[in-house]
């Protein structure tokens, strides 16, 4: 059974009313048939409304929702033959990030992901998704590999953040992100990212300079956490659900800011409800996106995401005439 | 080649109410570290810097033009570029309106080419005055085309970061100006060409993950807060105290983050020195 979200409570109560007067019936032998498929078509209505017209604030708690699947699910269920691989090779090997080579159709391919627990435990191991600079070093090592063997790039992004900590500032986290940011935009293999979860800030851009950059329909990214952006603007990080309107997060508006190529459907209610339906849905977003990218040639990936990234931004020029 | 030689620089000199206005004439100055109070002659002759106990106030990009660049000379780069408000964010108009009135600035960032000690060299300076020197779309623009100049005249890229992070208003495509403006940092890198960051107080956020760490030679001047999060939101996240020193950029050179601190009355000659032995040496002619 799915967690309920604070939002789909109304919907919980009716399937609630349903349950309780299908028992009833049964054990009355009273005919309610005619009432239930009445609240079964309310139902049905309540569901379209409640999914079709979510909130940010309602996207994001979907996006962050507990059961919803992570990297390493995704991965088992779209790629074959994954073999994990760990380390930096400099200080540890960080479980907020996974990575290794696998096969998608039959390609091999290098994957990367952040990755979040599945239970509390889980989520202690894996720093609940949020690296420290080894693990965007992890990543760098597994793409440059990628690389040099010349095997395309996926890359799953699901992460409050990088890890706000002291150990992570002295061990260059900062550095480590803009690494990872300069030397994705020189590998000469295709990169396909895909927003999975939560996108946030520098720790889920550092995995994400792609030639095509897909989110999933209740999936956010933003420049940073909606309770940050509340506690900086607002003074008052309970303003979050209001942070989280203005910065535009959702799917839809990064899609039309220009940000990403396209936007993957998720099944009624969230990725949760149908992880393996959901897994097939990014599966063949991902292949579709891939398979042009295949037959071109090195330069022109690179050129390709180069004006990608070099096209993004707003601005216009003042109209005036001379000055200083 | 030849056409460069016909083609007529311009060149402004910095007024000097763009870059006096902090601190007007004849007004004390009180040292935020040792309380040492200074006339702003005094200071200013100081470049700046507390003559008791060797703070470094905090330079807006103007000031900071003028004791780099050789006469304080810059032939400046999109000085027409503004911001839009493309995400309709509240307050974000007013916010910048208020900050071009308060510094003269257009946006957080001045850009354009000058030189140093006869080298030439294209330049970057951040305004923290400026809504906090933030990144956003005007400023990441504008560094980018900075990067693809100097790639373009094979000079040397100096870049003075000082900035609270990427600009909120702007949301996500503030967060992909540090995308943007590292790829463009990856050509230059592969064309071989220079680049100089100097971290100055303060650099934290998308800026310090992305141009700022990036240099060939990172420098900072002395004391400047640098990092990735701010201290108390890490105090938040740890529930600890940190030193008194952390994140400084004694405690970042000790941590292996920096190549140098640097005084401000030694950045210009620091900066020469590195220039001369990069082989950059620009014709005698230039901004002549």
């Amino acid at each position: 059974m799915a967690v309920e979200m604070p939002f789909e409570q109304p919907l919980a109560e009716l399937k609630s009313k349903i349950v309780e007067l299908r028992k009833f019936s049964a054990e009355k032998h009273i005919d309610f048939s005619d009432e239930i498929r009445r609240l079964e078509e309310r139902y049905a209505e309540l569901e379209e409304e409640l999914y079709a017209n979510m909130s940010s604030a309602e996207k994001m708690q979907l996006a962050r929702h507990p059961q919803r699947p992570t990297t390493l699910n995704y991965i088992q269920s779209i790629f074959t033959d994954f073999i994990e691989f760990h380390g930096d090779r400099l200080y540890g090997d960080d479980l907020a990030i996974v990575g290794g080579i696998a096969k998608l159709n039959g390609v091999p391919v290098t994957v990367v992901g952040h990755q979040k627990g599945k239970d509390t435990k889980d989520n202690i191991a894996r720093n609940f998704g949020c690296p420290h600079p080894e693990g965007f070093r992890k990543a760098l090592r597994l793409m440059r590999q990628a690389d040099k063997f010349r095997r395309p790039i996926v890359t799953f992004i699901d992460t409050k953040g990088a890890f706000p900590g002291n150990a992570a500032e002295e061990r260059g986290q900062g550095e480590a992100i803009a690494r990872n940011l300069l030397e994705m935009a020189s590998f000469r293999v295709p990169i396909i990212c895909v927003v999975i979860g939560e996108g946030g800030s520098g720790g889920a851009l550092a995995l994400g300079v792609g030639n095509k950059v897909l989110m999933l329909e209740n999936a956010i990214y933003s420049v940073i956490s909606p309770e940050g952006a509340a506690s900086i603007l607002y003074k008052d990080a309970s303003k979050a659900l209001h942070a989280a309107e203005a910065m535009k997060i959702t799917a839809n508006h990064i899609m039309e800011l220009g940000v990403i190529d396209g936007i993957v459907p998720e099944p009624k209610g969230g990725a949760h409800r149908d992880p393996l339906m959901q897994a097939d849905f990014i599966k063949e977003a991902v292949w579709g996106q891939l398979q042009p990218l295949l037959s071109m040639s090195e330069e022109e990936l690179l050129e390709d995401r180069y004006r990608r990234f070099r096209d993004i931004g707003r601005f216009t020029f003042i109209q005036e005439g001379n000055h200083a | 080649m030849l056409k460069d030689l016909f083609q007529k620089r311009k060149y402004a000199t910095i007024p000097s109410e763009r870059t006096k206005r902090e601190i007007p004439e004849g007004l004390m100055n009180k040292c935020p570290k040792c309380g040492t109070i200074q006339t702003s002659k005094e200071l200013e002759k100081n470049l700046k810097v507390c003559t008791a106990c060797g703070y470094h106030y905090r330079l807006n990009a103007m000031e900071r033009i003028q004791m780099t660049l050789d006469e304080g000379r810059i032939f400046e780069y999109d000085t027409d570029m503004i911001s839009e408000d493309p995400l309709q964010f509240p307050d974000y108009i007013e916010k910048l309106e208020k900050a071009k009135s308060s510094t003269s600035l257009r946006d957080a960032i001045v850009t354009g080419e000058g030189t140093i000690g006869g080298y030439p060299v294209v330049v970057a300076a951040m305004s923290f005055d400026f809504m906090g020197g933030s990144l956003g779309s005007v400023v990441g623009e504008r560094i980018t085309r900075a990067v693809e100049t100097a790639v373009q005249k094979k000079y040397p890229i100096i870049i003075y970061s000082t900035s609270g992070g990427a600009r909120m208003q702007e949301s996500i495509l503030s967060l992909m100006q540090m995308a943007k403006t590292s790829a463009a940092l990856s050509k230059l890198s592969d064309a071989g060409g220079l680049f100089i960051s100097v971290i100055t107080d303060p650099t934290f956020g998308g800026v310090s993950a992305s141009f700022a760490m990036l240099g060939d030679i990172i420098i900072a001047e002395p004391a400047a807060p640098f990092g990735f999060t701010g201290r108390r939101v890490i105090e938040q996240t740890i529930k600890q105290k940190l030193p008194d020193n952390f994140q400084t950029s004694e405690f970042n050179l000790e941590h292996g983050q920096l190549d140098k601190v640097v005084s401000r009355k030694d950045m210009r000659p620091t900066l020469i020195k590195l220039l001369d032995m990069h082989g950059v040496k620009g014709d005698a002619t230039y901004g002549g």
